[in-house]
């Protein structure tokens, strides 16, 4: 297996070369890059052709708080549903919040126009899901990866035909593709021109909503460890949303559980794998199919389905599946409590819950290790 | 030995193609025994839907099955006339999709759907209302006297996932197959899914074909797994052994391309390269170009399946790996 840090160390956390984050200034309190205080997105429900009565309203996002830091990768995770990637959208201003704040090391964004709201969209980015879907197709994939840098007006076509092959570079692609269409490219060629397009404007924040789900396996790894590689080399900052809760232990520095709209726990990583507090995270965590078949049927899935954004149970609303469930998780929503240092879960019971038992195997046999470090070895040789 | 509940021999199925005739499934040879699960895994592309469309013959135009055999306790399913063959889907082998909402009717009822099915395979039965309640209620969903009369679009994904294997087993197949069965569900409601598997099949010692990408799912539910790469079987063992002693460099690659919960790697072992595509494949043995153990060798024939312990199979001229690294 290879060692920490990969290829380029030296260049590690070092911002992209010029540009406008060199020249940011630093304010003094060291604001975090991303705060997000108290966010929500109600959209109603109306019925009726010239009258819309409103009938309802979903709370896709209903009071979403957290932070992040520069260099720091903070993993959304929870099931369709949850609010995720309407966070994430929202974060970037694609779709206006009914309430709370946004802020970018420390000046509110929530509303920020013209001009203004240009200049954040070239510090945050957003890579997609679908790659193809993302792509305009009768644009060359130069084209596409240069737009960014026409739209905010940055160099001219020279400086940007050259910058084009050194993003291409950068992401795995030859200087040649610049010509070519996105049809022509696999589903992981596509999503490595997502991720050039989106670096084009040097970024500080990328959002990286599900950017593997789409992908085969050994695709799906061979972009987790390219997102990992230019995080090192640029510094950059991720606000990862996924629903594989085994990638997300592998890029995340911290991890954010949400459930209905709302984060139900959040922690840094290990603490959260080892430790989760919350029982939604727990009954996540355990029923993700391990690679093993060892484990088999040792756990008792989760009842039920999650409820609808429409209809969101009082008091907690996890309540409905929740197997510790009591009467005071259907009178009151419970707060966030604070179990370690950094490490929230919104639970009545968080800190009295008995510690749950996350283990989930010894890791690969030593066979299999044997055999994958030569694989590992083999291909470094060739 | 026991006779297994169905034979695949030889199996082949080829698309007529601009390019030339190609082939999606090419010489493949599987066993399902009874009351017993069978995983397929790989990758898009790989063939493992094809060849159980193609043991359904179900072969989407201008596929066609071009050699070998299926053969359910014995009788040759490719031989058999499209009526005959008709009896046998839904019947004696169901299917169940990724997606259920494509294939449940929309505009009707769940109970109507199922009653239909039930009554493709018995004209003339009676009580099939109360036995459409007794389907839902094996795959339990809750108040199915109700829900019978309720529309796709009013039930959650899971719901439809539940209903579709009501529809699937309400003729008492001896052999389901699952096409990536979960992976449009969430995780939660995947794990419900594959433990109602388990428990329907504890019930009924029917076999199951389980065709997926995923690992996990794999070792989860499967007894025997056979791994396919660009159109055949690479690599077949008892599921411990796929995963405690995986002999095939392309499975080496699969396990080292997921994270697991269970350990830390900074870097993921991806595989390089891509899968080619069916029109353009290599000489030889067909992973060779992405191996990191390809030799010469490995470019001038396509190595067969060969034994390397009881029961465990690898189409692999270097398998096992370090003896060939070590010589």
């Amino acid at each position: 297996m290879s060692n920490a840090g990969t290829s380029i160390p030296e260049l590690s956390r070092q911002a992209g070369e010029g540009g406008a984050q060199a020249a940011a200034p630093k304010p003094v309190g060291e604001a975090p890059l991303l705060a997000v205080q108290d966010l929500a997105k109600h959209y109603p429900v109306r019925r009726g052709l010239i009258l819309a009565r409103q009938v309802g309203t979903v709370r896709a996002v209903d009071g979403v708080s957290f932070t992040l830091n520069r260099g720091e990768t903070l993993a959304l995770v929870g099931e369709s549903g949850c609010g995720k990637s309407t966070t994430a959208r929202l974060v970037l201003r694609l779709i206006e919040p009914s309430a709370g704040h946004i802020a970018i090391e420390g000046e509110d964004i929530t509303r920020l126009s013209g001009a203004a709201l240009r200049r954040l969209r070239r510090r945050a980015q957003i890579i997609f899901q679908d790659p193809y879907a993302s792509l305009n197709p009768r644009l060359s994939v130069g084209d596409a990866i240069a737009e960014p840098m026409v739209v905010h007006g940055i160099g001219n076509a020279a400086t940007r035909a050259a910058r084009v092959r050194e993003l291409l570079g950068l992401v795995g692609l030859a200087a040649y593709h610049a010509d070519r269409y996105p049809h022509e490219f696999s589903g992981g060629q596509r999503q490595r021109i997502g991720i050039a397009r989106a670096l084009a404007v040097q970024p500080e924040l990328v959002v990286c909503d599900e950017p593997v789900s789409a992908l085969d396996v050994s695709i799906q790894a061979q972009v987790v460890n390219l997102l990992k590689e230019l995080q090192a080399r640029f510094g950059l900052a991720y606000l990862f949303i996924a629903h594989d809760l085994a990638v997300v232990k592998h890029m995340a520095d911290r991890v954010a559980v949400m459930y209905l709209g709302r984060i139900v726990e959040i922690a840094e990583k290990r603490a959260l794998f080892a430790a989760p507090r919350h029982p939604y995270t727990r009954a996540l965590l355990a029923a993700i199919p391990h690679p093993d078949p060892g484990r088999r049927g040792k756990v008792t899935p989760l009842g039920g389905d999650v409820p609808s954004p429409m209809a969101i149970p009082p008091g907690c609303r996890f309540h409905t599946r929740c197997p510790h469930a009591a009467e005071i998780c259907r009178q009151q929503e419970p707060p966030a409590l604070e179990v370690a240092p950094g490490h929230l879960a919104a639970c009545h019971f968080a800190a009295t819950l008995p510690p749950a038992d996350m283990a989930v195997g010894g890791g690969l046999s030593p066979r299999a290790a044997q055999r994958l470090a030569l694989f590992a070895a083999g291909r470094r040789g060739g | 030995m026991q006779a297994p509940l169905l034979a695949i021999d030889g199996l082949r199925t080829v698309f007529r193609t601009p390019s030339g005739e190609v082939a999606a499934v090419d010489g493949v040879s599987l066993a399902v025994p009874r009351g017993r699960t069978l995983g397929i895994v790989g990758e898009s592309g790989c063939g493992k839907s094809m060849l159980s469309l193609s043991v359904m013959r179900l072969v989407p135009r201008p596929g066609r099955i071009a050699a070998g055999s299926v053969k359910l306790e014995g009788r040759n399913l490719l031989t058999l006339s499209p009526a005959e063959m008709r009896d046998v889907r839904g019947g004696q082998v169901a299917m169940i999709f990724q997606e259920p909402m494509t294939s449940l009717n929309p505009v009707h009822a769940i109970g109507d759907q199922i009653i239909e099915a039930m009554q493709a395979h018995e004209p003339g039965a009676r009580d099939l209302r109360d036995r459409a309640i007794e389907a839902l209620r094996r795959v339990r969903i809750p108040a199915p006297e109700r829900r019978l009369d309720e529309y796709p679009h009013q039930l959650s994904g899971g719901m439809r996932q539940r209903v579709m294997i009501a529809m699937a087993l309400a003729c008492r197949p001896k052999l389901l197959i699952a096409d990536e069965p979960t992976t449009a569900l969430d995780v939660t409601v995947q794990a419900q899914i594959l433990d109602l598997l388990r428990e329907l099949q504890a019930e009924t010692g029917m076999s199951i074909i389980l065709i997926t990408h995923d690992l996990g799912v794999v070792a989860e539910m499967a007894d025997e797994v056979a791994v396919m790469y660009a159109g055949r079987v690479v690599e077949q063992a008892p599921a411990r052994a796929i995963f405690e002693d995986p002999q095939h460099p392309y499975t080496l690659g699969l396990l080292g391309s997921i994270p697991r919960l269970d350990e830390e790697r900074e870097k993921l072992l991806a595989i390089e390269g891509t899968v080619p595509p069916p029109f353009a494949l290599p000489p030889g043995c067909r992973f060779a170009p992405r191996c990191p153990f390809a030799v010469k060798a490995c470019e001038a024939a396509m190595p067969p399946l060969h034994e390397l312990a009881e029961g465990h199979y690898a189409a692999c001229i270097r398998a096992p790996v370090e003896q060939a690294v070590a010589a």
